[in-house]
């Protein structure tokens, strides 16, 4: 079965894929280690594209876009300029002194992570055995998600919409009642 | 291109993520750490959503059919809501850390200790 066009077998997808995926690991581990906290603001950026460019891989062409436009226009600019309002803090970045024992924890984490992904047996999509037409609707499902998307959001997720809603207003308020000047 | 190298690298992105958190001091820093933590879950939430047929859907539940074939997205809502969870989030945290910043001269998690005392 092929889920939409069938691109993702391609040679170019992969080498794509392993290229956005390298570099948004090599941005993230930036954003760690760098000791100017502006710099891994910067990377930290190159991170959320990195991010954007997977989910155009995996057709969340939507969800790409607000990717963009939530991550990389508001919160990048909202922490950078958090930095530049707390500019003065001259020593950067520093870990403090457990870092050692952190480093393994999050290590040994990664492993049983990667462990489990790799023996978990998953129930694929591309191994569904309907007929030809439910498997063309699946495709269209992937091909175009934007329509699909809002009719979900509309009619089986409404509510938690209306709350998500109320949760970004009390948000505003939160924020400008806590930086206000007294 | 598979479901398994891209669950790796959401893996390998969380576990960056939660070292940054947990180990940093300045508390930008550590917001920052918990957005690569997040961006990890929505990587693995949709590619989830693309590649597995959920088990209520699957050959042994009920079919699909015009209406559950809508489902297979739900992975996507639940990022669109991560996101959204993830901007507000950022957006008090770093209220306080400027209202600390003003308070107390300093962003670093461990100087604020004042519950300590």
């Amino acid at each position: 079965m092929t889920l939409g066009q069938g691109t993702e077998a391609s040679l170019v997808v992969d080498l794509v894929f392993w290229v956005i995926a390298v570099s948004s690991i090599v941005a993230a581990v930036a954003v760690v280690q760098l000791r100017n906290v502006f710099r891994a603001a910067l990377f930290l950026i190159v991170s959320f594209l990195g991010v954007a460019g997977l989910f155009v891989l995996m057709r969340a062409e939507f969800l790409a876009a607000v990717q963009i436009v939530v991550y990389v226009g508001a919160i990048s600019i909202l922490i950078i300029f958090a930095i530049l309002m707390t500019r003065d803090i001259e020593e950067g970045n520093p870990s403090h002194r457990l870092s050692i024992p952190l480093a393994i924890i999050s290590l040994l984490f990664m492993l049983v992570a990667i462990f489990v992904v790799v023996q978990t047996e998953w129930n694929l999509t591309e191994h569904y055995n309907g007929d030809l037409i439910m498997n063309q609707k699946i495709g269209n499902v992937f091909s175009n998600t934007v329509p699909w998307i809002a009719r979900l959001l509309v009619n089986d997720f409404v509510l938690a919409f209306e709350v998500v809603s109320v949760l970004l207003l009390a948000a505003i308020v939160g924020a400008l009642a806590l930086v206000r000047e007294r | 291109m598979t479901l398994e190298s891209i669950l790796v690298v959401a893996a390998i992105i969380f576990s960056i993520g939660l070292y940054g958190a947990l180990s940093k001091r300045n508390a930008i820093t550590v917001l920052m750490c918990i957005e690569l933590m997040f961006n990890a879950v929505n990587i693995s939430a949709v590619a989830l959503s693309r590649y597995v047929l959920p088990a209520g859907l699957s050959a042994h539940g009920t079919p699909l059919d015009d209406r559950t074939v809508q489902f297979l997205l739900t992975g996507q809502i639940f990022s669109i809501f991560i996101i959204t969870v993830a901007a507000a989030e950022i957006a008090l945290g770093l209220a306080i850390v400027i209202a600390i910043y003003r308070t107390r001269q300093s962003v670093f998690v461990t100087d604020i200790n004042l519950m300590k005392k």
